[in-house]
């Protein structure tokens, strides 16, 4: 592989590495502005997740010119698939979790359509018996 | 092309450091728990920078376990906040409720 190829794929690699790390960065500010859980959540999951794999296509791109193995290539892959499949598994147990054991400001929230949910299950059950609020 | 390398490492450090102090000012439970996830996404960001930096592939197979250990981390966490939700009762942020709600109790 020529030099000039691998100083484009170099090039290409670190922008992705920098747009990635911009992202983290900017998954800690919104961890410190926003103002509620959820909010928080939302900055954990989705900047993270998008920085997290464009740091794991820098490296692919990167590791190109050297000895490329498929297992490096595979691993990355998983990585990447891991992440996807479960950041959005984990901001929603921690999320659930959240509304049930009532830490959620209600004020923050514009419509909230579970508790709507919540309260016509309970007049359909008859208004007897305990709520249920299982986490 | 040395100095973007160095904003990398600025920029994950600073990240990083947001991330602590989420942890450190967080109200309750579940926040630190969500910024602990963030610390750990910004380790995995760190170490692929590292790996991508040497061209060194021996660290990925790092990168696959903190990945998975992110995750069962969080879960539990937010599993075992479930189980005593009269920790929500003692949160500093609310004015000392009189009663908990009939809403709150009854967790199996």
């Amino acid at each position: 592989m020529s030099d000039q190829v691998v100083a484009v794929l170099d090039w290409i690699a670190i922008l992705c590495l920098l747009a990635g790390a911009l992202l983290s960065l900017v998954a800690g500010v919104g961890l410190i502005r926003f103002p509620d859980l959820l909010s928080r959540m939302h900055t954990a999951a989705k900047p993270q997740v998008l920085g997290l794999l464009l740091v794991l296509v820098g490296i692919g791109i990167r590791l190109i010119p050297e000895e490329t193995n498929v297992f490096n290539i595979g691993t990355l892959i998983l990585v990447g698939l891991f992440q996807v499949v479960t950041v959005p598994v984990a901001g929603h147990i921690a999320a659930r979790v959240a509304y049930r054991t009532g830490r959620v400001h209600a004020d923050l929230i514009v419509r909230d359509e579970l508790a709507e949910r919540l309260a016509a299950k309970r007049r359909a059950d008859g208004g007897g018996g305990p709520p249920e609020t299982r986490a | 092309m040395n100095i973007l390398w160095i904003a990398i490492g600025l920029l994950l450090g600073a990240a990083v450091l947001l991330g602590v102090t989420r942890m450190v000012i967080g109200p309750s439970i579940l926040d630190r728990a969500l910024s602990v996830d963030v610390l750990l996404a910004s380790a995995l960001t760190g170490i692929g920078a590292y790996a991508a930096f040497h061209r060194d592939p021996t660290v990925l197979p790092t990168l696959l376990v903190l990945s998975l250990l992110g995750f069962i981390g969080s879960i539990s966490i937010a599993k075992f906040v479930a189980r005593r939700p009269e920790e929500h009762v003692a949160t500093p942020t609310e004015p000392p409720a009189p009663a908990p709600a009939p809403e709150e109790g009854g967790s199996s």
